[in-house]
């Protein structure tokens, strides 16, 4: 496994990070902040190299549905696309859920509702870790905070939706996906052979062979009491996910007297924040979810009786708040600082809140 | 260590990959870098910035609401990051695009008659590396080597013919920055 370090955005490290990783397929659909991903794809044309697939579908919504064909094969399949773009895509996303397929789709936000800015985002969390398609379903949603976990988090979520046959979310925004810093990329791995995926993956439809009975991927299930069982079913999973695969980062948190939140891009500039905090003799340290879903709850809690106060910082008008009181249960006063439509809020606007609203 | 710079112009000056070069070359340095556009409606005409840093030690934030240094090259990239440079910080103009003088005494402002330069060479596309020649005579944050380096690595091999020209043009850069005026 060879290692190189380069210079590149975002968008471009989860391109090269999928070639390497050994991607089937990517199905996709241009647009701002995040085309730099089926460009760079393009560009690199890893179907002469390692036989992946890279498309550029007629729509997202044909996107999303070819990557439910590729899993339901067992591949590694996978869609990119920008807010707007992702809306489009939820129907495929509940019925992968539904049928249990694993899949990486990755969100780079933009401003909205509607077409809104193309401008950062934080948004769609609530699509993102609620819902966003129908029915009683859960995304497995990592939130990276540099152009290196774009690039890491392309394994990471492959190799959770795989684990437990879900789809997985690498929810990010404009200032990750534009920005370019310094990366350094996992070294390449073969795509897996049709012999391989059978094996690891006997649910796959790679064919009937004569030992077994037919495989059948489908979120449809009329009889509403094998439905139940079916939801019970992803209900343990996700029990399973929620005990298991909780990420986080403490960032000066030992002796902090003020916790701030935050995930991606906003994380950053919250690092900044919290060492200006500091130089004023503020105690200020920071929690950082990595996976929204599952969410650190527990983490938080345990902070909640130890600090005074918190702020969740989000490019958002107050959403991972809600889980975030939800988990402090009302042991410390919890504040929100947001941004909205596509403005990033600087380190002062931050300080300036945390003063504000949370130290007085 | 730690620069904090943003590069703001019209599009098309190369505001962003003069950044570019400039991020690349703190690489070739083992240093941390960041670089973020705004990517905005600007780079479709109107106004461009970058904001790169470049650290010894590992970047918090990409966004700062403070610059060591801001590069102006046209007016409303001074009208929007002249209150933005740090006290004691730097603020380099191209005199072609900025007719209105700066109005802080607390900055250290240099000029740089860079398009005029660029016409004078013959070539306006190298304008930008005579800009980036400034920035690093004033503030030595890379070695030109590293910069030579890091711009033949990242330029494919067809255009590696051009790069006498752009080291001359960094060169022609660093000889004619004038410090304008003093921060009190």
């Amino acid at each position: 496994m060879s290692e190189e370090i380069s210079l590149m955005k975002g968008n471009e490290a989860i391109a090269h990070a999928a070639i390497r990783y050994g991607v089937d397929g990517y199905f996709g659909y241009p647009i701002t902040p995040q085309s730099e991903i089926i460009e760079t794809l393009m560009e690199m044309a890893p179907w002469k190299t390692t036989g992946m697939v890279v498309l550029q579908a007629e729509s997202e919504v044909a996107a999303i549905n070819m990557v439910y064909g590729g899993a339901a094969c067992g591949k590694y399949a996978m869609t990119s696309s920008s807010s707007p773009g992702i809306s489009l895509k939820q129907e495929g996303v509940s019925y992968m859920a539904g049928a249990e397929l694993p899949c990486l789709i990755v969100n780079v936000q933009r401003g909205g509702p509607g077409l809104g800015t193309i401008q950062p985002s934080q948004a769609d969390y609530f699509q993102t870790v609620k819902g966003g398609g129908h029915g009683d379903y859960r995304l497995i949603t990592l939130a990276p905070n540099s152009v290196q976990e774009m690039a890491d988090f392309v394994a990471l979520g492959f190799d959770l939706a795989f684990k437990y046959r879900n789809p997985a979310m690498i929810l990010t925004d404009g200032v990750i996906g534009q920005m370019m810093e310094r990366v350094k990329l996992p070294g390449f791995r073969r795509r897996r052979t049709d012999q391989e995926i059978r094996e690891q993956c006997p649910w796959a439809t790679l064919g009937k062979t004569p030992d077994r009975e037919p495989n059948i991927i489908t979120s449809l299930e009329l009889d509403s009491a094998l439905m139940e069982k079916n939801n019970e079913r992803f209900q343990a999973k996700y029990r399973v996910v929620e005990e298991n695969e909780v990420l986080y980062e403490e960032v000066k948190c030992d002796d902090a007297d003020y916790l701030l939140v935050a995930f991606g891009s906003a994380a950053r500039i919250c690092l900044k924040a919290i060492e200006m905090a500091r130089e004023e003799g503020i105690k200020a340290g920071l929690l950082r979810p990595i996976t929204l879903w599952p969410f650190p709850g527990k983490i938080l809690h345990g902070y909640a009786g130890k600090v005074k106060g918190m702020l969740t910082v989000e490019l958002n008008a107050g959403q991972m708040v809600e889980d975030v009181r939800l988990a402090a249960n009302g042991k410390v006063p919890v504040e929100h600082y947001g941004r909205l439509g596509g403005i990033v809020p600087t380190p002062d606007g931050v300080l300036d809140a945390l003063k504000e609203k949370v130290v007085k | 260590m730690l620069q904090e710079i943003v590069i703001s112009g019209f599009g098309g000056q190369g505001v962003l990959s003069m950044g570019k070069i400039l991020a690349y070359s703190g690489i070739m340095e083992d240093k941390e870098v960041s670089w973020f556009p705004a990517y905005g409606p600007e780079q479709r005409g109107g106004t461009a910035n970058v904001t790169v840093i470049i650290s010894d030690e590992s970047i918090s934030s990409p966004v700062v609401n403070k610059y060591d240094i801001a590069i102006v090259l046209n007016q409303p990239s001074l009208e929007k990051f002249e209150d933005k440079v740090k006290p004691g910080g730097a603020l380099i103009y191209d005199g072609y695009g900025i007719h209105k003088k700066v109005e802080r005494d607390d900055i250290n402002v240099f000029r740089i008659n860079a398009m005029d330069e660029s016409m004078k060479m013959n070539n306006t596309k190298v304008f930008n590396m005579i800009v980036l020649g400034g920035l690093l005579k004033i503030s030595p944050m890379v070695d030109v080597e590293n910069v030579m380096k890091g711009l033949k690595k990242s330029l494919p091999e067809r255009h590696h013919k051009l790069l006498p020209m752009n080291e001359e043009a960094i060169l022609r850069g660093m000889e004619i920055i004038q410090l304008e005026q003093k921060a009190v």
